[in-house]
């Protein structure tokens, strides 16, 4: 009479269940057009053998093997020499900034050496921030370079060892000699792990108000728009702090990532960072209605901006319109600025730049957190 | 504008208030006057509009249409004003459960800039008597000491106005009494009350009452008004009645509510003489007594709500 399992009472429980799906629309769309969406959009963008990495070429000779080399680099699709720097330092700066890849120095002597066949070299620095990304172009170099120098040659390799060369590539992989992911990998957590928390923790800030009821009676008391977001978001701000250290602290004696540059510089784009973290949670508080929905909705912001902004995939991998989508999340500049002046040592000149673009973004979630918030109950 | 000319201005004076959430119309042309120091009873069925009203008094909704002022400030464009200078107890408990007593007022003095603030604290948890619990999350209190925390943290800055949202919903009589022998002493304190309530012995306590159905202020005066305004006449039958003799007295010509009481029928309709004659053969049965009887607010408002129904339909 009473069975284990009453077919009649599941259905009644399936019906009930599916019908409080259809009605929870964050949920049905998080079911069917957020797999979708991040199907097609990681699908598309993830590259894990990037191309067309941006790279400056320093040649001192203007000789046509020089030149037989450039072109045939280029023409291998790894690098795109998009600039002609006229001195080291100033090859230097550019690698400090993040805005090449790398830098191919051909000596001046080169084409002499070539024609003498007195063992020619051609200096490639990779930025080794991130040792996955230029793996596939480092490969890539020797062999390519040969066959167009022999071509200029007007020779065919007829061996595999002629294939090869004379020439030889010195290759240094600067801020990362020995290719340690960590050194790419821990500066990195340190914002996807800052992201997490902070945007998750924030996000609760107004639901959870709204959910126990306190909400009406805030909204009531004497209490502005302005001062309840700064309340809500400042105290996590400090919760921020306290992880941060402890994660520098860990990157330092646990994992020994190099710390090369300045810490005030270090700690004021972390700030700034996390800043622009707690005001986008408090922006998703706006948003949501319950808890359950800023859950979501922070996961839904938290996994594009895992895969886009660099962290676990190269940026320059990517094509133009995922790295235009990547440049819209906080945690891809501070991956920049944080793997610069960790790893790179770079100073605020070089890095101003995109400390500028994170900052750009704590008025901006402000604002539209602001212009959001319902101070009345319409 | 110097006080003595401000205490002569209604406390609440709003006219057309009106409240639209989407198609519906929630809050439908209500004028609403309450002169300073005047307990106003709000009385309507569920879904009447009564929260929605004294939101848009209070200045947590944003009227559609209507004007009018509260305090003597526009109801429109002073919200802000008017939050400081009143108190508002929302129906569900909204203090924050995972503080303690103390904290919580600490956080309602601090907000409203209370000084000196410690004192005003410890004042109002001698008041009401929980200075040794002010330890006490709030969360642990029972209905009844919830609601007079609530009350005791909304008064704390000494509101020229008072709006209480079925403040007693779920509290035991004892505690009503008490929390309405605390309402009137404010009262008389001079501080004016509007306050939401679907009971009607508490309907009675209050100096007026309006009765809202459907988004519309359908009655507003003292219970003696209301009840003569409705024009109800009631009798009361005395006697046991068969289950056929009820369905038929409630059929009759004339009758528009029957309401057992114990064992006798109150019988209710606006014309007295087409109630007598249906009442009339009932009469005339030796076990069966008929008399005239005093209407109860609660058949005015039934008559109201059946009203207000037909005309919504």
């Amino acid at each position: 009479m009473n069975a284990a399992l009453s077919a009649g009472r599941l259905g009644a429980i399936l019906a009930k269940e599916f019908v409080q799906m259809r009605r929870d629309r964050i949920t049905f769309a998080m079911m069917l057009v957020v797999p979708i969406v991040q199907l097609l959009l990681f699908g598309f963008a993830i590259n894990n053998d990037p191309k067309g990495l941006p790279a400056a070429i320093l040649a001192l000779g203007q000789d046509r093997y020089t030149r037989a080399v450039v072109s045939a680099l280029e023409v291998s699709g790894y690098y795109r020499f998009e600039r002609r720097p006229e001195s080291a330092a100033e090859a230097e700066s550019l690698m400090a900034r993040g805005a090449i890849s790398f830098l191919v120095t051909i000596p001046s002597d080169f084409g002499t050496r070539v024609e003498r066949a007195d063992a020619p070299r051609i200096l490639v620095e990779a930025d080794a921030t991130d040792p996955a990304a230029s793996s596939g172009a480092v490969a890539s170099l020797q062999t390519v370079a040969n066959r167009a120098l022999l071509r200029a040659q007007g020779l065919q390799a007829a061996t595999k060892e002629q294939d090869e060369g004379s020439l030889s590539f010195v290759v240094h992989r600067r801020y990362n000699p020995e290719g340690i992911t960590q050194y790419n990998i821990v500066p990195g957590l340190l914002g996807v792990i800052l992201q997490m928390t902070m945007v998750m923790m924030t996000a609760m800030a107004l639901t959870r108000e709204i959910e126990r009821g306190t909400m009406e009676n805030l909204l009531a008391m004497p209490a502005t728009a302005s001062e309840i977001m700064l309340g809500k978001v400042l105290p996590y701000l400090a919760v921020g702090c306290v992880q941060v250290a402890v994660v520098l602290s860990a990157a330092k004696l646990l994992f020994g990532v190099p710390f090369l540059g300045g810490l005030a510089l270090l700690l004021g784009s972390v700030l700034i960072f996390v800043l622009a973290l707690v005001l986008l949670g408090y922006t998703i508080s706006t948003v949501a209605r319950t808890q359950l929905q800023a859950m979501q909705l922070t996961f839904f912001f938290f996994l594009p901006s895992l895969l886009l902004s660099g962290f676990m995939f190269p940026f320059a991998g990517m094509p133009g319109w995922a790295q235009s989508l990547g440049e819209l999340f906080p945690l891809t500049h501070f991956l920049r600025v944080i793997r610069a002046i960790m790893l790179k040592g770079a100073g605020l000149d070089d890095v101003g730049r995109e400390v500028f673009y994170l900052a750009v973004f704590v008025p901006a979630y402000a604002g539209l957190a602001l212009m959001r918030f319902r101070s009345t109950l319409d | 504008m110097n006080t003595s000319e401000n205490a002569l201005v209604n406390a609440i004076d709003v006219r057309g208030l009106t409240k639209r959430f989407g198609t519906r119309t929630v809050v439908d042309n209500v004028d609403l006057s309450v002169a300073p120091g005047e307990i106003v009873g709000f009385l309507g069925p569920n879904g009447s509009g009564k929260t929605t009203t004294i939101r848009l008094i209070c200045g947590l909704l944003t009227p559609d249409a209507g004007e009018g002022t509260v305090l003597g400030l526009d109801v429109r464009t002073q919200s802000a004003a008017i939050k400081r200078q009143v108190g508002y107890m929302t129906q569900r408990f909204s203090f924050y459960e995972d503080l303690t007593i103390e904290e919580n007022l600490t956080f309602v003095a601090r907000l409203y800039g209370l000084k000196p603030r410690a004192a005003a604290v410890a004042r109002t948890l001698e008041g009401l008597g929980l200075s040794s619990r002010k330890d006490q999350l709030a969360g642990t209190l029972s209905g009844g000491w919830k609601q007079r925390l609530a009350l005791a943290a909304c008064i704390m800055h000494e509101p020229r106005l008072l709006l209480l949202d079925e403040p007693t919903a779920g509290v035991d009589p004892k505690a009503r009494r008490e929390f309405w022998d605390e309402i009137h002493r404010l009262a008389g304190d001079g501080l004016t009350v509007l306050v939401s309530t679907h009971y009607m012995d508490e309907a009675e306590r209050c100096h007026r009452i309006g009765y809202i159905a459907y988004g519309r202020m359908l009655a507003t005066g003292t219970v003696d008004e209301v009840v003569s305004g409705s024009g109800l006449v009631t009798f009361v039958v005395h006697g046991s009645l068969k289950p056929a003799q009820i369905r038929e007295i409630a059929a009759a010509d004339g009758v528009e509510q029957v309401a057992p009481f114990g064992t006798t029928l109150h019988v209710v309709g606006t014309d007295r003489e087409k109630l007598e004659a249906a009442l009339a053969p009932l009469a005339q049965q030796p076990d069966i007594k008929v008399e005239p009887g005093e209407t109860s607010l609660e058949d005015v408002f039934i008559k109201f709500m059946t009203g207000a129904q037909d005309r919504a339909a």
